[in-house]
Formats: C-alpha cells, sequence, structure tokens
C-alpha cells in the first residue's frame, strides 16, 4: 500500500496526478484537510486560501484531463512565505503596518507558481518583515516547530518549514537574508535551499536588505526543492539583479546526486564554522554525514575563511542599514495601517506617519531600524557602512579561496537544535549567533542548501547539514545534498518526517 | 535672522561684496516612459493613472532602469564637455515626504554619470558681448517626486491646509539634475551670466532634443544659489538656495534680489542662514524657506536594487557622434546665412530669440523681418507680461505667417500688430484673425479716392504746397487718409491718387 497523499514527495504527487491515481482537487482538498486539523497547534499559516487553490486546483485537473500539463509540478499546492505579494490575497509580512494589505500584483516567483499550475494554499508564518531566527517576533504570534511544539520553527521562515514539516503543504517557498530559509529547515528536519543571489527573481518580495534577500524552496526532499527551484528560478526583467543566464540544471543534479557517486569531489570543511559554540549533538551528527560522504568517494580537505569571523558584525550593518530605508515607505500615506495620534487636534502628515510607524512596528523593527539609520548617518557612514561592505569583499575573498581548493564547503546549518520558544526572546545577540553559519553565503551572494542530518542524541530534535557552492553552481548542492540524503535514509530505513512521529494531536484520522 | 525691510542697492552692494552664484537646473526628460517603470511619461493624464506598483513604491516592488534616460544623460554631458562616468550607481536619498512613494529617491550621489564639464556662455552688456565659460560640477539622473495639492488654507502650502491631495503621474519621471561649479569673477554681471547660463542651457537640451525643457510648464526647473563675500577677499559666503524660479527672467530678478537682501543683512552686521528660499514672480521677492543647515542627512548609500550603469566607451564615442552643432558655432553659421551684423546678432541672441527667429525663417520669413518682429513687438509684449518670448502663445509658424500677409500686401505693419494682439490673445491663426478682426487692407480706389478728395478738401494749405511741387508735404495729406481709413489703406496707393490729384 502506498502511503498517504500528504505523506509523499511532491515528486510523487507529480507522478500520481500524471498516472491518474489523484487529483488535484483530491490532493488540495487533503492538504486544507490537514491544515485544518494541525495548524492550530502549529501555526504555520496566517492565511489559509481554500477558495483560491481549490479553484487552481480545478483548472489544474482540466489541464492534466487534456493532456496539457503546465509543468511537471501542475497541480501540487504549495505554501507561499507572507513576505512575497499575492494578487488580491493579503500580504502582511508578519507585520501589523501592513494588516489588510491586498496587493495588486503577483511578485515574480508567485506568477511563476501560477504559471506551473501549482494551487497556492495560503500564506506563511514569518518574523516581522522577516527580522528574526524564531518567527517570535511575528505580529500575529509564534509558529510551533511540529517535532516539538514548545520550541521554535526557526526562522525568518519558521511558517514554511513548520508547513512543510507538519505535513500542511508538499511544498513552501522562503526567503533567505541571513539563514531565513535553511536555518528554520535544518531546526524542523526538512530541506531548504538558498539559490544564489540573483538566480531567483525578488520583484514582489518584500525587501528587508535587497543586497541579501533571496527566495527559495523550502521542501522534504532535495529532488522537491529542485523541482520547485526549477519553477521559480531563472532570468526576470523587472529584477534588475538578477542573473541574465540559465539556470543550472539542479533537476538532473538532483538525480544524479541519488545515484551516490561522489568520487573526485572535493569537499571542504570550513574551520570557522563549527566546533566551540555548536551543540555536541549538532556536530556530532555533522562529522558523521561527513564520513559517509567519504565512504561514497569524496575527499575531505580542511579550508580556513578567517574574515568569517567578522560575517554577524558586518551583517548586522549591511542589513539594517538596507531595512531602514526599505521601511520607510510603511507612512499610511497610501496603503496599510493608519493610526491617527492621541490628543492631537489635526494631526500633520508627520503626525500620523508617527504615530502609524510607532503602533505598526514591533520591537525588533524599530531596533533594526535604528541601527540602519545610525550606521548610515553621514559621519558615521565610512567607519560603519562602509567598513562592512570592505568585510563582504574579504569574506567573498575567502569564498573565492576555499572554491580554489573544494568544490563545495560544508558545515553544521545552525549552531544548536531547535530552543524552547521565549528562550532567547530577551537577549537578542543570542538569537543573532544562530545564524552564524548561515551569514556569510549572503553576504557572499553564494548558494547553500540544509538538509537533515539526523537527530542530536542529547535531545532529539533534527540537525541540519549545509551545503555551499560557488556562485551559479547550485547545481552542485543538489548532487550533494541528494546523495548525503540517499546514504542517511538506507541508514535509517526512511525518510527522518514522518507523519506518526510528530507531536501533534490530529482529528484527521477519527 | 530676520529680513530687513531696506534693501541696499544693487550697484552700491556690489561695490563692497562679490557675489558667488550657483546654479542647480533640474530638467525632465521627454522620454516615453518612466525613469524605473514602464509607465508613460505624460504630462496632464487624469490623475493617478499612470502609475504601477513600482512607481507607487508598493511593496515588494523594484525598479529597472530607463536605458533611453541614461543615453539622453550621456547626450547632455557630452553636450557639457563632461566626462562621462565608466562605472556609476544610484543612490537612496532618504527623507520622509508624503509625496515621494518610498520616502526616498533614487537618485545618484557620488558616482554621477557626468562630470567635470564647463560651457561658454554669452552675455550682452553695453560694452558688448562678453563670454563666461561656466564650469559643470556634475550631471546626474534621479527621478521626480509626486506632485502635492494642498486644498483649503490661504497659502497653498501645507501648512494650514485643510487637506492635501498626491497625484503620483509625476513619481518616477526621470530627471536631469545639472548642477555648476560656483560662478565667482562676474562681479555685477553674475545676474545677468546666470540668466545667460540657463537660456543657453535651455537652448542646448532643446538642440539634443532630449526635453521640452520649457520652464513654464516645469520641465526645466532652476534652483539659484547665491552668496556674497567681502569685495577682493576671495572667500565664499553662506548661501542661499532660491528654489524653483520658472523663467529666464526671473532667474537674473531673483539674483538680484539675493544680492540687495543679502547686503543688507550683511552691511548691518548680521549673517546669512543658509536656508531654502522661494521666489514670488509677483512681488519679486524671496522669503524664506525651510533652514538647510547640517541637521539634513540623506544618509545616501547606493541603491541594492540597481546594477551599476557602465557605458561601454565605443556607446560614449556613438553618442558623442551624434551631437547637434555646439551653439557657438551654429551662432556663426547663422549669421553668416542672415548677413546680420554683429549687433543685431548679439540682440538677437540677448534676447533669447536666436531659435525663435531661426524657425521663423526657416517657415519663409526673411531673417530680418523675422528678427524685427520677435525682437521689438514681441520682445515688447513678453516684456510687458514678464514672461520669455518662447512662452509666449504664440510661434514662429504664426509670425512668418503675418510676414506672409505684409508681404503679400493685405496687411500692413500697422495691421500686422493688431493681429499679433488677435493671435496672442487666442483669436485664432493669423488669417482667422485677419478675418474676423476685418483687417485687410483697403486698395479700392473708389472708396479711397472719396477719402483723398475730402482730405485735399480740408487742407488747402497743404494742397497748395503740393501743387507747387513740395511733394513731401504729402506726408500730412496720407496721415488724415489713414485717419480715416482707421490705417486701413494701402499707404503707398494713396500718395499715389494725392500726386495724380494734385498735378
Amino acid at each position: 500500500m502506498s502511503a498517504p497523499l500528504i505523506e509523499r514527495s511532491a515528486a510523487a504527487l507529480a507522478d500520481a496526478l500524471a498516472s491518474g491515481e489523484t487529483t488535484s482537487v483530491e490532493l488540495t482538498q487533503a492538504f486544507l484537510r490537514r491544515i485544518a486539523a494541525v495548524d492550530g497547534a502549529v501555526h504555520a499559516f496566517l492565511h489559509v486560501d481554500a477558495e483560491g487553490a481549490l479553484a487552481a486546483a480545478r483548472a489544474s485537473d482540466e489541464r492534466r484531463a487534456a493532456g496539457t500539463p503546465a509543468s511537471a509540478l501542475d497541480g501540487v499546492p504549495v505554501a507561499v512565505k507572507d513576505v512575497l505579494a499575492t494578487e488580491g490575497l493579503p500580504t502582511t509580512c508578519g507585520s501589523r503596518i501592513l494588516e489588510g494589505w491586498r496587493p495588486p500584483y503577483d511578485a515574480t516567483v508567485v506568477a511563476r507558481l501560477k504559471a506551473a499550475g501549482l494551487p497556492i494554499l495560503g500564506k506563511t508564518n514569518m518574523d516581522e518583515f522577516a527580522m528574526g531566527s524564531s518567527t517570535e517576533h511575528s505580529a500575529y504570534g509564534p509558529t510551533h516547530n511540529p517535532w516539538d511544539l514548545d520550541r521554535i520553527p526557526g526562522g525568518s521562515g519558521g511558517g514554511s518549514a513548520a508547513a512543510v514539516a507538519a505535513f500542511e503543504a508538499p511544498l513552501a517557498i522562503g526567503t533567505d537574508t541571513g539563514g531565513s530559509i535553511r536555518q528554520p529547515g535544518a531546526v524542523t528536519g526538512t530541506v531548504g535551499v538558498k539559490p544564489t543571489y540573483g538566480g531567483v527573481s525578488r520583484y514582489g518580495l518584500v525587501a528587508m536588505a535587497n543586497s541579501l534577500d533571496q527566495a527559495g524552496p523550502v521542501t522534504r526532499t532535495v529532488l522537491d526543492a529542485a523541482l520547485l527551484h526549477e519553477v521559480i528560478g531563472g532570468h526576470d526583467p523587472l529584477d534588475s539583479t538578477s542573473i541574465d543566464q540559465p539556470l543550472p540544471a539542479v533537476v538532473d543534479a538532483a538525480r544524479a546526486g541519488a545515484e551516490v557517486d561522489l568520487a573526485g569531489l572535493r569537499v571542504g570543511i570550513v574551520a570557522e564554522l563549527g566546533g566551540e559554540g555548536y551543540q555536541p549533538g549538532v556536530q556530532q551528527r555533522f562529522d558523521e554525514a561527513v564520513e559517509l560522504l567519504v565512504e561514497a568517494g569524496a575527499e575531505v580537505v580542511q579550508v580556513s575563511c578567517p574574515s568569517f569571523v567578522h560575517a554577524l558584525a558586518a551583517y548586522y550593518l549591511v542589513m539594517p542599514s538596507e531595512a531602514s530605508s526599505n521601511l520607510a515607505r510603511f507612512d499610511a500615506m497610501r496603503y496599510g495601517l493608519r493610526v491617527l495620534p492621541e490628543g492631537v487636534d489635526s494631526p500633520s502628515a508627520e503626525d500620523v506617519m508617527r504615530a502609524t510607524r510607532d503602533a505598526g512596528f514591533g520591537d525588533e523593527v524599530k531596533r533594526r531600524i535604528i541601527l540602519g539609520t545610525y550606521a548610515l548617518s553621514s559621519g558615521y557612514y565610512d567607519a560603519y557602512y562602509g567598513s562592512a561592505q570592505q568585510v563582504r569583499t574579504l569574506i567573498s575573498r575567502d569564498f573565492a579561496a576555499a572554491f580554489e581548493r573544494a568544490d563545495v564547503l560544508v558545515s553544521p546549518t545552525s549552531p544548536t537544535t531547535a530552543f524552547k520558544l521565549g528562550e532567547k526572546l530577551d537577549d537578542p545577540l543570542a538569537m543573532y549567533l544562530n545564524d552564524v553559519a548561515t551569514i556569510p553565503a549572503n553576504l557572499a551572494g553564494v548558494p547553500g542548501i540544509s538538509v537533515p542530518a539526523g537527530l542530536a542524541a542529547e535531545d532529539d530534535l533534527p540537525v541540519g547539514f549545509q551545503v555551499l557552492a560557488p556562485a551559479t553552481a547550485d547545481d552542485r548542492l543538489y548532487r550533494v545534498g541528494a546523495a548525503l540524503e540517499a546514504l542517511l535514509e538506507q541508514q535509517w530505513g526512511g525518510p527522518l518526517l514522518s507523519a506518526d512521529q510528530l507531536a501533534l494531536e490530529t482529528e484527521e484520522h477519527a | 535672522m530676520s529680513t530687513p525691510t531696506e534693501l541696499v542697492d544693487y550697484d552700491e552692494a556690489l561695490a563692497s561684496y562679490d557675489p558667488a552664484m550657483g546654479l542647480e537646473v533640474h530638467v525632465e526628460l521627454n522620454t516615453a516612459t518612466k525613469m524605473f517603470c514602464g509607465c508613460p511619461a505624460v504630462f496632464g493624464a487624469a490623475p493617478n493613472t499612470q502609475t504601477c506598483p513600482t512607481c507607487l513604491g508598493l511593496p515588494g516592488s523594484m525598479p529597472a532602469v530607463n536605458a533611453r534616460a541614461v543615453e539622453s544623460a550621456i547626450r547632455i554631458g557630452l553636450a557639457l564637455n563632461c566626462e562621462i562616468a565608466e562605472w556609476c550607481r544610484f543612490a537612496r536619498k532618504n527623507y520622509f515626504y508624503p509625496d515621494m512613494p518610498k520616502n526616498f529617491q533614487t537618485s545618484q550621489y557620488d558616482e554621477p554619470i557626468a562630470f567635470d564639464g564647463w560651457t561658454d556662455v554669452e552675455v550682452v552688456t553695453a560694452d558688448g558681448t562678453e563670454t563666461f565659460r561656466v564650469e559643470i560640477e556634475r550631471a546626474h539622473m534621479e527621478e521626480d517626486t509626486g506632485k502635492s495639492l494642498h486644498v483649503g488654507g490661504t497659502t497653498g502650502r501645507i501648512h494650514g491646509a485643510d487637506y492635501s491631495l498626491v497625484d503620483y503621474n509625476r513619481a518616477g519621471i526621470p530627471l536631469i539634475e545639472i548642477v555648476t561649479r560656483p560662478i565667482v569673477g562676474a562681479g555685477d554681471k553674475a545676474p545677468a551670466v546666470a540668466r545667460a547660463y540657463v537660456a543657453h542651457l535651455r537652448d542646448l537640451i532643446v538642440g539634443l532634443g532630449v526635453s521640452e525643457a520649457r520652464m513654464d510648464q516645469g520641465n526645466l526647473r532652476a534652483d539659484v544659489n547665491l552668496s556674497l563675500s567681502p569685495a577682493g577677499s576671495g572667500t565664499l559666503g553662506t548661501r542661499t538656495e532660491t528654489k524653483n524660479v520658472n523663467s529666464f527672467r526671473s532667474v537674473e530678478r531673483a539674483a538680484r534680489y539675493e544680492v540687495s537682501r543679502q547686503a543688507a543683512i550683511l552691511r548691518a552686521g548680521g549673517s546669512i542662514t543658509q536656508e531654502t528660499r522661494h521666489w514670488h514672480e509677483d512681488t519679486g521677492v524671496t522669503t524664506s524657506g525651510r533652514e538647510k543647515s547640517d541637521a539634513e542627512d540623506y544618509r545616501y548609500f547606493p541603491e541594492p536594487d540597481l546594477v551599476p550603469v557602465a557605458p561601454s566607451r565605443e556607446w560614449v564615442e556613438e553618442l558623442r557622434a551624434t551631437l547637434p552643432e555646439p551653439p557657438r558655432a551654429r551662432r556663426s553659421r547663422l549669421q553668416q546665412e542672415w548677413g546680420f551684423s554683429d549687433l543685431e546678432m548679439r540682440d538677437t541672441v540677448g534676447a533669447g530669440a536666436l531659435g525663435l527667429v531661426e524657425e521663423t525663417v526657416a517657415c519663409g520669413a526673411s531673417p530680418q523681418s523675422a528678427r524685427k518682429w520677435w525682437l521689438s513687438e514681441l520682445a515688447r509684449r513678453a516684456n510687458e507680461t514678464g514672461t520669455d518670448l518662447a512662452a509666449l502663445p504664440i510661434g514662429p509658424v504664426d509670425v512668418a505667417r503675418i510676414q506672409a500677409l505684409v508681404d503679400e500686401g493685405k496687411i500692413n505693419d500697422k495691421l500686422a500688430r493688431q493681429v499679433f494682439d488677435g493671435v496672442l490673445a487666442g483669436e485664432g491663426t493669423p488669417d482667422e484673425v485677419v478675418a474676423s478682426r476685418g483687417l485687410a487692407v483697403v486698395s479700392d480706389d473708389g472708396a479711397l479716392g472719396e477719402a483723398v478728395d475730402r482730405a485735399i478738401e480740408a487742407n488747402p494749405d497743404v494742397a497748395a504746397k503740393i501743387r507747387d511741387g513740395k511733394v513731401a508735404a504729402a506726408g500730412a495729406l496720407i496721415g488724415a487718409v489713414m485717419k480715416e481709413m482707421r490705417g486701413q489703406a494701402d499707404a503707398g496707393r494713396v500718395r499715389e491718387l494725392i500726386v495724380e490729384r494734385l498735378s
């Protein structure tokens, strides 16, 4: 007997649709039922669009019936992080200030999902404006980790990762500015890919830090990620920073990787991304995974990237600087929240802006606006923003040197497993440290993937294994990721994630 | 701090102080689409109809550079003898204002597309034509903001208004800002140099075909910076920036006013506040706007949503090859073609009528007649209404047609003036005005003959002189006939009829 629909991979669902075993409407209904059953506990979604998803599913079934599917994934549902503009659907970015805003246009990623026939189940929860590593900074309440509801699902894209981990969606879109796809992937036992900067259009992605943001797939298997990557990736004239060359053959690479032949592959272990500060159980699973790669024929080299120690500091100058400017547009003049100041008779535009921004932004957002405004101020610009950009150059040079010696670089995705909700809320710096291994890739624009590497011995929580590749060589992530996934699943006797294993009480089986 | 009621006489002020001026001119390009999106860049559409997520700054939207605007910017830079950057970026200028959709303006900061240029302008003075070299610091690309309309209140400004409306059609229209280095050493001619520079710039822009460049419609907007320093000190004083001065004439007037105002403050021992000032066309004064001090921090940083602009040297050279004839070369060519004297040419240029005369000649008028109308009749009217010649509601086509009517004998010069009145009053084309006002010359001998007979009868002394051979006396009779015919007679024919009867 084959697995229940919701537990199958997107690739398997596409096969089931192609063979006529199921329909997109049936599939979409199954996921909508699952959402209804578990999302009260998980809170992965901010908005579920059952009507829109089913309409898209019906259209998909008609195409399948006519023998003209729009893509391999036509009819397979997807969840979208609430930071991407969706025409007519609420897009809040997890912020009060955008409550009720329905964009008049689709992000390019969303337009491509629709063109490929993927029904959009809804919009997933996130840290406000993608600022955070735990999804606790959402103005609409935190998302819970399906592995342990008292723990964080990572962030900022905790909603997308939790939705996929809890089998509420087979596929999701995340965005990654400093690790917001990969770190949630690591702590929820899912796969998350940050493509090369410019590999996926940012048009319609509400920017936190334009020079770092990148949208990418959140899935349960490496092949699914590649299939989704192929749908959303490629040049877009609406995004001047998108790369004007063909996407690397990521699906082929994922299929080839599953054959597990890594002979000749040079795997670089980054000295600065491991060891001290990393949870022993995380480090242990990482070391074991490297051993598996070696057994499959890979050669291990030790590399050093000395500038990585400055990555976090540089990131916390560049990101807030860009964010402080991006978020200036939320001023109550044209859309979103409008708050009238109390006790002011005929408030000026400035009064309304001030009152709205005070009420509409959360503390973390305000903290970063203040940091960024300060860093860009005349007299401080060179010391802060200017120095941070120099660090980016150094980090890019470190990567270039390391990629001379290794085809891919590897590290634990996150130094720890999922921490408890509330544990780091009062300590922003501790929260920021969670992204120490993921940030260098954003600063240099190189692609990265996180694949599940097992559970940490001390807490039985998922550990992520990160693979990094040179810019535009995203296919290497899929080759290595798929190989590791195949090797681990041989050991485990199946996928890490199973619906039975999760701490979710559902009404579905009733 | 406050404006003294007494201004110092202009010449007196310049005996004690040296003026330094700087001009920032914004040119609205005539590209089909906006600077960073595909919306039509048209003038006069219904409010907020020419907008999209990008020019409205909606969350998630992104800019993409209009290549034609970059081309126009490079051509302007080349025409101003600038260096063209091999690599430059856009930058964000951050400040909050309701008509700016993103609350930052996408502009250029320390990496302008064009820099280090110069252009020679000619100023007509009592002593002849003097040439001044104006150095260009930079020309950079940016986007326009939306347009606010403040409703209610008395001033039309945001303070005191009941509410404000914003039209974002203008948001994102491409602008080129051209900034001069300080213009020093022009002495009392500084305001005239400033005026000549802006007029020269307009000619140049029109010649390039990159903008309509009409000051009255805001296609060309000048900010006038002026400071005074003690005569001979060689230093630069604190400057004021007078915004949106919207005619050539006003550029000069505003500068002269600021000289007198600042001199009064300095002479009284005060100091100049660095600030933005507003020019009032009606009263001819400037008033304080907002203070512009070091506190204004735009937190510029490179626009991360755009890639650098890196025009290839080949492209720049191609564009250089398409530049129209430089203004000076054009002037000497036209002077030769038209056979103007130096004085005539200087007056034509000084009045800003060179292009108008050229177009009028192209429409068939003789150079001398074109010059005559633009520099006498129309210059007088422009002066009366305080506008520039180019802004008068009459064009070269009309002027050429009026001259043709004169040449054909259908009207005379005196009637032509009435045709100008009619066209300027919006009564239609010259032919329509002639028809509707009944201005055709009377050359019908019957009616004229009777008038001539009456004139001879009423002026027997004059008639007697003519009979005695003093034909020059006929002028008095001609005048009488013309008066009776209300000017609508062919004066030559009147003379013939008088001489016929009295010889």
